[in-house]
């Protein structure tokens, strides 16, 4: 897998054909095992996600500053740190909604939202990066669901739209995937209809239609009331041990503890120390992370 | 507004109003919990609506009997073919302006919103110049063209042409009319379709973004549709205006419903009001009728953006009948 991952890491282009990389090994189709009660249309390639030296600036703030991280096939990080630590923004570059100045990501060895052009690298154009990001799920903090769709149209959309599935295929999918959060009763319900825990499973139900190799959360318990934190924690936790790969931002410190193989800790655009929860949220080394841990706990 | 069904139901509910004060049931009074609570009456409220009915009735008196305004005649003209034949080239103008404008203000919008400086700079000033330049001095400009230059070519500027049309076989009176109209109307609706997009939340770029959903795609299903639950009244509004502002095409020598109205007031002059009345009663059906379909545009575009949808007035009689029944029934148990 590796070996075929730095293959494609040579030309962009390969990025309109992921389906080639759809037909997963039996060792990893075992490993999802409990995604495949879905059924066969479910199947998760967890993917490695590499950030090498990411620098970005909004105007003079130098809001992420070398960040280096990598993130193995299938492992649960958690991304902590005091608001304005550039964890959002780190989240974001990996899909390339926002792109680095200096520094490149890259998904199994492939390179999002650049190429190589000789000694330097040069941006793709919108159409591919689009296509990349087919394979990067996103959770955003406020669910941003399209309201004038309803919640099956939601979750169908993107299978539909770029052509993987047809209309069909898509709804059973959705309706599948529904079903995987506890909501297939509100296939036909519009999202303002729904309370902001239903929402946001929705928009998580929504991400895994992508058939995504790794999933990206942006404090997605941050919006809701308390009471409903719970039933996203369970979806999310359910995905952890699916074997999907997960990048995680929040402020649930309980919930790292429980869920994340890795704690990345962070501070003014740094990874300051990151490691096993045990160690980061017991036994920080560093002593920012002690302050902060402090504060939260 | 809202309170006039009140006074109906009110008055129908004073006989049992009256029933539980006779003095001939006094024997057990009901416990205060029971008793239905008698709504708070609006006298002076009242008064006015008494007044504002009264000063209607005057108005609407004069406007049956007063023999200025001949309705025999307006009978004779209102469905006489002339009319109807102006009133088809309205339609006609208005329905191609209007697609036509819509068209071109979506074009123009999206060209302000690009990255492209050029693009914004040339949308900036297309709609700066012909919000500028009024409607019927755009017309007269365009009537007069095919005076200006005989022919018109498609080509490289000061190169050669591909394509050359003679001017005058072009430029029909319906041409000139509808071109103006619609370049006029393209400004306007480029600033309603703008304040659309704009008003459709960020997240929602985001979101159809990170989900790699094709440029295309994003803007047709995901951002439009949404841009277009403000965009509709704004629109209608301009579509209203167009509607009126078409009785201008009388001026490119076009006969639409404006057109012959006064052509045929030339001709009798002594039938100017009838016919005035004839055009304002066209202009106000055409008007009404793309108000309710307004109302059901709007509906159609805030799925999902409310939580329950507006009834449609056949609903609220329904409603309203249904209620009245509960409580007829309600007082006459009582």
């Amino acid at each position: 897998m590796t070996a075929k991952a730095t293959e494609t890491a040579q030309t962009a282009e390969t990025a309109q054909t992921p389906e080639t990389a759809q037909t997963a090994s039996a060792a990893e189709t075992a490993r999802t095992a409990s995604a495949a009660e879905t059924g066969a249309t479910h199947e998760i390639r967890p993917a490695a996600v590499e950030v090498h030296d990411v620098h970005k600036w909004y105007g003079t703030h130098h809001v992420l500053d070398g960040v280096e991280l990598t993130v193995r096939p299938g492992e649960v990080t958690v991304i902590l740190g005091p608001s304005g630590s550039g964890k959002s923004t780190l989240l974001r570059v990996i899909n390339h909604l926002e792109k680095p100045e200096i520094g490149h990501v890259s998904l199994n060895g492939e390179l999002i939202g650049v190429r190589r052009h000789g000694e330097r690298l040069k941006e793709l154009s919108e159409r591919v990066i689009l296509a990349q990001r087919g394979r990067i799920g996103f959770v955003f903090q406020n669910f941003n669901l399209f309201p004038h769709l309803t919640v099956l149209d939601n979750v169908a959309a993107a299978p539909v739209a770029t052509g993987r599935l047809t209309k069909p295929e898509a709804q059973k999918l959705a309706r599948d995937l529904l079903a995987r959060v506890g909501l297939a009763d509100k296939a036909a319900a519009y999202p303002r209809q729904l309370s902001g825990g239903q929402q946001q499973r929705v928009a998580i139900a929504r991400a895994l239609a992508l058939r995504p190799g790794v999933i990206l959360f942006d404090e997605p318990t941050s919006a809701l009331d308390p009471e409903l934190v719970g039933e996203v924690l369970a979806v999310i936790k359910d995905l952890a041990g699916s074997g999907t790969t997960l990048v995680i931002v929040t402020h649930e410190i309980g919930f790292a503890r429980e869920i994340a193989d890795r704690v990345v800790f962070m501070d003014e655009g740094r990874i300051v120390e990151q490691g096993p929860p045990a160690q980061v949220l017991d036994h920080p080394d560093n002593e920012r992370t002690r302050d902060f841990l402090s504060k939260v706990l | 507004m809202s309170e006039s069904p009140g006074i109906a139901v009110s008055s129908g509910a004073a006989p049992p109003t009256e029933a539980i004060l006779r003095p001939d049931t006094p024997a057990a009074p009901k416990p205060l919990a029971a008793q239905r609570v008698l709504p708070l009456r609006h006298p002076g409220r009242w008064t006015i609506t008494a007044v504002v009915l009264v000063l209607v009735a005057q108005i609407v008196h004069g406007l049956a009997t007063n023999p200025f305004f001949q309705w025999d005649r307006f009978q004779y003209w209102f469905l006489r073919p002339t009319i109807l034949d102006g009133l088809l080239i309205t339609l006609e103008v208005t329905v191609y302006s209007a697609a036509l404008g819509l068209l071109g203000g979506v074009l123009l919008a999206l060209a302000r919103l690009s990255p492209s400086p050029v693009l914004r700079t040339v949308s900036w000033i297309y709609t700066w110049l012909f919000r500028s330049v009024p409607l019927i001095v755009v017309l007269l400009f365009l009537y007069n063209f095919s005076a200006l230059y005989r022919t018109l070519s498609v080509g490289v500027p000061f190169g050669p042409a591909f394509f050359t049309f003679d001017e005058s076989r072009l430029a029909t009176d319906m041409v000139v009319a509808v071109v103006g109209l619609s370049l006029n109307e393209a400004a306007y609706a480029s600033e309603v379709v703008r304040g659309g997009i704009l008003s459709v939340d960020q997240g929602q770029h985001e979101a159809a973004s990170a989900l790699g959903l094709p440029k295309r795609y994003q803007f047709a299903k995901i951002v439009f549709p949404q841009a277009l639950r403000s965009i509709t009244p704004n629109y209608v509004n301009q579509l209203i205006g167009l509607i009126k502002g078409t009785s201008l095409v009388f001026y490119v020598s076009l006969l639409d419903l404006f057109g012959s109205v006064q052509s045929m007031g030339s001709t009798y002059p002594g039938d100017i009001v009838p016919l005035l009345l004839v055009a304002t009663a066209w202009y106000l059906i055409l008007t009404s009728v793309v108000s309710v379909i307004q109302f059901y545009v709007e509906r159609y575009y805030s799925r999902g953006a409310l939580r329950t949808l507006p009834p449609t007035p056949l609903q609220k009689v329904r409603t309203a009948l249904r209620d009245l029944r509960a409580r007829v029934r309600r007082e006459t148990a009582t």
